[in-house]
């Protein structure tokens, strides 16, 4: 029985392995300073780099954060510390339920909420794409976050005669923050991963654009793009986007893991 | 009073043995000694403001989407699911292709994630020593945040090269007497989609089943080998508490294969056809959505693929709360004791 379940570890992990070395290969080889400053060349021409790309990611990656962040923490706090009772079962129910609903129909909701009434794609909509899957990550770190804090803070709080709110305002967060903090980047990383609900929101963009009424490049859809082209050299982009993606979000896996490590160790 | 509420809260004498009482509840109960206050009540309500938010978004995704797709409901009715024509230059959907294809490449996955999983699951929770737990449970997080687009990436470079050089052909002339595996091997394909599929839920599958054999009471396996049992039926026992908890775990691996779209819609071929040769091309919901949304012409095209949408919502949705409640209920069964 050891060895075989000692088999199936291997199994599952080696086509995982495949694909990280396989990215990491590809995707070092692949990049240069012009991937991050150059402008897509125009089809026929090889080089050129993913610049307008890498800054659609982030603008979209802040529209999300700019309408997903202040629900996503609200309703944490609330899940924390008011949660529990049957409002709070039932929005951590649908909050996990929200998690598990594919960002293709997420991305959907956003072309029938933003992209049909402005009657053209927009990054807006992307933004909200992204502010939707990031809301139920944020809720639920959130609430962990806080709920880590030792309850001899709150008493202490209330104990010097502070009101409830100020008390979790003024001590709970800032003690949570560090977590919240590296939790919300990962929800942020994870959402720069996303493909499927930019493609018939934010669309693309082959040109420099910052306008967030107009069709945005991401990272990822550029991705989708140059690995179905026929040219050597977009594929290769393609990888070294890839790389691109995986290393920003390990990083910020790495992180968040080390400072929820710590915290649970202090207490 | 301050010692009566103490008293109330905790139970007396105060217990301070490192453990925390829930929360909301001890605050709660010291809360109606306080004085109303303003602040509070804003506060509170804000939040809860927020939460419902969150709860109501759901249910506005819902009804978006029905409405949205009002023209092809009204059009089609149910035939849409039961009809196999995908024809946007006639104006005429069914979604029946679509569905079987996601439903058999996902079941693919299962089939071949689900062992491999309890497997990986059976190895950490019994067998593995308790150091590894946690750089393990890492590696899992990690693999779950890359990107499916670039599982989707490795697809097309690297695993259906593969499977139409080696694995296909392999296949087809060892094994082409069954159904499955007739046909020319494109690589793009039903068996490709269903790997990578694979290779995806794995980690969930193996994660959550980890989790739930860990929350059987060892009481359980010292019973077990108490009666004499060697560790392999110590393990048969365990796997049967955690039968219902394994269940939902496959369940939210369903949910999520279902609903997987870049890396399947780079590797699936694409082709709205129901074939039972796993060689051949097929389509799923989600990368119809993907391939074609953004080109839907005719207004019926766009409520066509909006009523996609709204299946594989409902569909994810019925999925991840079943799954949700049993896993949820086990561990809970066992938490109490």
């Amino acid at each position: 029985m050891n060895s075989f379940a000692l088999l199936c570890l291997l199994l599952a992990v080696t086509p995982l392995i495949l694909i990280f070395s396989y990215t990491l290969i590809q995707g070092l080889a692949a990049l240069n300073l012009d991937f991050f400053l150059q402008m897509p060349k125009p089809v026929g021409e090889t080089g050129g780099g993913m610049a307008n790309a890498l800054a659609g990611t982030g603008i979209l990656i802040g529209l999300g954060a700019l309408f997903g962040l202040p629900v996503g923490i609200m309703a944490g706090i609330y899940l924390a510390e008011y949660g529990d009772n049957a409002l709070g079962k039932t929005v951590r129910f649908f909050a996990d339920v929200l998690s598990g609903v594919p960002s293709i129909v997420v991305g959907v909701v956003a072309y029938i909420i933003v992209v049909l009434p402005m009657k053209h794609f927009s990054a807006l909509a992307g933004g909200v794409a992204l502010a939707i899957l990031m809301i139920p990550t944020v809720t639920r770190t959130t609430e962990e976050m806080v709920k880590l804090v030792p309850h001899s803070y709150r008493e202490a709080g209330l104990a010097l005669g502070i009101p409830r709110w100020r008390t979790t305002l003024r001590i709970i967060l800032p003690t949570a923050l560090k977590g919240i903090t590296t939790g919300i980047l990962l929800a942020l990383a994870r959402s720069a991963g996303e493909t499927a609900p930019l493609l018939f929101t934010a669309l693309g963009n082959r040109f420099w654009s910052t306008a967030i009424d107009q069709p945005i490049g991401s990272l990822t859809v550029f991705i989708f793009d140059y690995a179905k082209a026929p040219f050597e050299d977009w594929n290769q982009q393609a990888w070294a986007a890839g790389f691109v993606l995986i290393a920003l979000i390990f990083i910020i896996s790495v992180i968040f893991r080390l400072v929820t490590w710590s915290s649970y160790d202090e207490h | 009073m301050a010692q009566n509420v103490v008293a109330q809260t905790y139970g007396a004498p105060a217990g301070d043995g490192g453990s925390n009482p829930p929360v909301a509840s001890s605050v709660r109960s010291r809360a109606k000694h306080r004085q109303w206050n303003v602040g509070d009540f804003v506060f509170k309500h804000l939040t809860m403001l927020f939460a419902v938010g969150v709860l109501s978004l759901v249910f506005l995704m819902g009804y978006e989407m029905y409405k949205g797709s009002s023209l092809s409901i009204a059009q089609f009715g149910w035939r849409f699911l039961a009809t196999s024509v995908w024809d946007p230059v006639r104006d005429e959907y069914g979604a029946l292709p679509l569905i079987f294809g996601t439903v058999l490449s996902s079941l693919l996955a299962l089939v071949i994630a689900l062992p491999l999983g309890l497997g990986v699951a059976v190895f950490l929770s019994e067998l593995a020593p308790r150091w590894l737990e946690r750089p393990l449970s890492f590696l899992v997080e990690l693999l779950a945040a890359i990107p499916s687009i670039v599982y989707g990436l490795w697809g097309i470079f690297v695993l259906v090269p593969w499977l139409r050089l080696h694995a296909e052909p392999w296949l087809g002339s060892h094994l082409g007497f069954l159904p499955f595996f007739k046909g020319a091997p494109y690589g793009f394909g039903m068996l490709a989609a269903g790997l990578i599929l694979s290779v995806m839920v794995l980690p969930i599958i193996a994660s959550i089943s980890r989790d739930v054999m860990r929350s059987i009471p060892d009481l359980l396996r010292e019973a077990a080998l108490g009666l004499g049992a060697t560790r392999w039926e110590t393990t048969k026992v365990v796997l049967a508490a955690s039968k219902s908890g394994i269940l939902g775990a496959t369940l939210l691996g369903l949910g999520r294969a279902v609903g997987e779209t870049m890396a399947v819609t780079m590797v699936i071929g694409n082709r709205a056809d129901i074939s039972a040769s796993l060689f051949s091309p097929g389509y799923s919901m989600a990368s119809v959505i993907a391939n074609e949304f953004a080109e839907a012409t005719t207004s019926m095209y766009t409520s066509a693929l909006i009523e996609v949408a709204l299946v594989l919502f409902v569909v994810t949705i019925l999925l991840n709360a079943l799954a949700r409640l049993i896993v949820w209920s086990v561990t809970r069964r066992y938490a109490s004791t």
